[in-house]
C-alpha cells in the first residue's frame, strides 16, 4: 500500500498573529512558520501504518513557494520516503490545492491520502473533502482513530456530538484530528538522512490546474479588542460582582 | 437569485444551529428554501415549514439518508442546486464536512465560517483562529457558503406556513458505510447555545477533579466545557472542547478555570459576554480576555464559589 500524504507550510501555532497596517493581511516577515500542526499527525499515522508493515511507501507533497519544502523535509525526516513539492506563487485556495493533489494522486496512484483536518492560518477545513468529491473517494473527515483493514479503513471521527465510527473503502481520504496520535520529532541522523532523499519539483502550471483566486480579499482587521477586566480579591467579590454588577447570574 | 439550506436533524428534531443558519441565509437573500434530507423526517420538515423566514422545504427521504454521510448527501444537493445563487448550511462538525465535496462538485470556492452578511456575495469570517477577520468576496457564480451559528440569532420557529414539496432520492453510495454514533447523553444545556458555560483545563488534574466544576454547574444550569490541554489528557471527552480545533461557543457568562489561555482556546470563547478566569497563575493569558480575574487556586476557590452560590436567594437560570 502507498500513503500520499498532504502537509502544508502556516504561521508557527505560537506565534502571536498581528495584522498589516495597510489592511492586506498578516505579517509574515521574520515570522517563524512551521508545519500545519494536523498535518504531522496526518505524517505520523502514515509512518505507523509504514512501520506496522501494512504500508510500502509514503510520499510526502506540499502545494506552495519555495520554502513550503521545508514541510516536506520535515516529512522525509521522521519516516517519509519521497516528496513532492508543486511550486505555486502567492495565495492558493483549497479547491486549486485540491485540483493539483487530484493530479498527484492521478500520477502517483496511493491508496491513502492523509492530510489535517484543518489549516491553523486560513481556518477553512475544506481541501480534504475537495480532493475526496474531485476524485469520487470516500472521506473520514477529523479522524481520531484509524484501524487498517484489508480493503478498507475503519475510522473513529470526532463529532459536536461525540465520537462517529464509519467503513471507508480503499482509496480513500483521510483528515486527521489532532487526537489521532502524538507526533514525533525527527532525530539528527534522521534529520541527515532526510536531506538525501529526493524531492521532485513539478510547477502547477505544468499540471494544467488553474489556481486563480475565485475569492478576493478585500481587507484584513484585527478583531474588536475586549476592554480590559479587573482582578477580584475573592471568591465572595467575584460572586458579586457578577450578581450584581454583570448580572449574569 | 435564491438560497438553499441544508438542514441537520435527526430525522425526528431539527439541531438548533439549523435555526441560526437560517438568520444568515435570509440576510443573503429572502427567497431561502430549506431541503431536508433523511429518513422518515416528516417531522423536521414541519417544524421548518413554521420557521417564518423559511419560503419552501424541500424534502427528500430514504433510507440511505438514514445517517448523514456526505457520500450519499452531495448527488442529491448537487441536483437541487441547479435553481439556486447559494447552499449554506452551518459550520459544525456536519457542515465542515459535508460543504466542501459539494462545493468542489459545483467547481465553487467555499467560503468557511463566515461571521456576518456584508452582501450576497461579501462576508466576514475570523481567520488565524479569530486573530484577525477578513472580509472576502466570492467570485463565483454559484456560491457555497458555511455560517458559524453563534454569530447569528436562531430564527422564529412559528408563525410561518412554507409549502413541502417532496424530491428523489438518488443511488446510494458503496464507497462509506456508517457503523455507529457514541453520543454523549446529558441533561445540559448544549454547549454551543448554553446561557452559562463552565470549562476545565489542564489545572484540573484529573478526570476525577471534573466533580468540582459539575456541582457549579449544577447550580448554574450551565454547560461543560474544557480546554483541548484537558481533553488530550483524558479528563473529559471530546464533544466537550472548546477552541479553535473545537466548538466555538458564545454564552453569557464563560468561566475559565485552570485555563492558561493559548490562543487556540481563546478562538472558541473570546466573544463570550462575560468571561471569568480562575487560575493561580497570574501571568496566563487568559486574564487578558476575562472580566474578572481570580488568581487563585482552583482547589480553594471552587468549593467557596459553590457555597457562595448556595448563600444567593435567586440564581437566573
Amino acid at each position: 500500500m502507498k500513503i500520499l500524504v498532504a502537509v502544508k507550510r502556516v504561521i508557527d501555532y505560537n506565534v502571536q498573529i498581528r495584522v498589516k497596517e495597510d489592511g492586506t493581511g498578516v505579517v509574515t516577515d521574520n515570522v517563524k512558520m512551521s508545519t500545519n500542526p494536523p498535518d504531522d499527525n496526518a505524517v505520523e499515522e502514515a509512518v505507523k501504518i509504514k512501520e506496522a508493515g501494512k504500508a510500502k511507501e509514503i510520499v510526502a507533497v506540499t502545494v506552495g513557494e519555495d520554502k513550503a519544502q521545508e514541510t516536506v523535509r520535515k516529512a522525509l525526516a521522521v519516516g517519509a520516503d519521497r516528496g513532492i513539492h508543486v511550486k505555486v506563487e502567492g495565495t492558493i485556495e483549497p479547491l486549486a490545492v485540491s485540483k493539483v493533489l487530484q493530479k498527484i494522486v492521478d500520477k502517483e496512484k496511493p491508496d491513502l491520502v492523509f492530510m489535517g483536518k484543518q489549516a491553523i492560518d486560513d481556518d477553512c477545513n475544506q481541501t480534504g473533502q475537495m480532493l475526496a468529491a474531485l476524485l469520487n473517494w470516500p472521506q473520514a473527515t477529523f479522524a481520531s482513530k484509524i484501524e487498517v483493514k484489508d480493503k478498507s479503513l475503519e475510522v473513529t471521527r470526532e463529532v459536536d456530538e461525540g465520537l462517529e465510527t464509519i467503513e471507508v473503502n480503499i482509496p480513500a481520504i483521510v483528515t486527521c484530528d489532532l487526537r489521532l496520535n502524538e507526533p514525533r520529532y525527527a532525530s539528527l541522523p534522521n534529520i541527515m538522512k532526510a536531506k538525501k532523499k529526493p524531492i521532485e519539483q513539478i510547477n502547477a502550471s505544468d499540471l494544467g490546474v488553474d489556481t486563480k483566486q475565485r475569492i478576493q480579499q478585500i481587507k484584513v482587521e484585527e478583531p474588536p479588542k475586549r476592554k480590559a477586566g479587573i482582578k477580584v480579591a475573592n471568591v465572595e467579590e467575584l460572586v458579586q460582582k457578577l450578581k450584581n454588577e454583570a448580572k449574569v447570574i | 437569485m435564491s438560497v438553499l439550506l441544508i438542514a441537520e436533524h435527526n430525522n425526528k428534531e431539527v439541531k438548533p444551529f439549523t435555526l441560526n443558519a437560517i438568520t444568515a441565509g435570509s440576510q443573503i437573500d429572502q427567497d431561502l428554501h430549506v431541503l431536508v434530507i433523511g429518513n422518515k423526517a416528516d417531522e423536521v420538515s414541519k417544524s421548518i415549514a413554521q420557521v417564518p423566514n423559511v419560503k419552501k422545504v424541500i424534502q427528500i427521504d430514504h433510507e440511505i439518508y438514514e445517517n448523514y454521510l456526505p457520500e450519499n448527501f452531495s448527488p442529491v444537493i448537487i441536483k437541487q442546486a441547479e435553481n439556486y445563487s447559494h447552499i449554506v448550511c452551518s459550520a459544525n462538525t456536519f457542515g465542515k464536512n459535508l460543504m466542501p465535496r459539494v462545493a468542489a462538485l459545483l467547481d465553487t470556492s467555499q467560503v468557511s465560517d463566515i461571521i456576518k452578511v456584508i452582501s450576497p456575495d461579501s462576508f466576514l469570517r475570523p481567520i488565524y483562529a479569530g486573530n484577525a477577520f477578513a472580509t472576502v468576496k466570492s467570485t463565483d457564480k454559484k456560491k457555497c457558503v458555511t455560517i458559524r451559528p453563534t454569530s447569528f440569532d436562531p430564527a422564529a420557529t412559528s408563525g410561518g406556513s412554507a409549502e413541502i414539496i417532496k424530491a428523489e432520492a438518488s443511488d446510494a453510495t458503496t464507497l462509506t458505510k456508517f457503523i455507529k454514533r457514541e453520543e454523549v447523553k446529558s441533561d445540559r444545556p448544549e454547549l454551543g447555545t448554553a446561557r452559562v458555560v463552565i470549562s476545565g483545563g489542564r489545572g484540573m488534574q484529573s478526570g476525577d477533579n471534573f466533580k468540582l466544576i459539575t456541582a457549579i454547574a449544577d447550580k448554574l444550569n450551565a454547560a461543560i466545557g474544557a480546554s483541548r490541554a484537558a481533553v488530550d489528557a483524558g479528563y473529559i471527552t471530546n464533544d466537550h472542547q472548546v477552541g479553535q480545533t473545537g466548538k466555538v461557543v458564545v454564552p453569557d457568562l464563560y468561566i475559565a478555570v485552570g485555563i492558561s489561555g493559548a490562543i487556540q482556546h481563546l478562538a472558541g470563547m473570546k466573544e463570550s459576554k462575560v468571561i471569568v478566569a480562575i487560575n493561580k497563575d497570574g501571568e496566563a493569558p487568559i486574564f487578558s480576555v476575562a472580566d474578572y480575574g481570580l488568581e487563585a487556586d482552583l482547589f480553594e476557590a471552587l468549593p467557596q464559589f459553590l457555597e457562595e452560590l448556595n448563600k444567593l436567594n435567586t440564581i437566573q437560570k
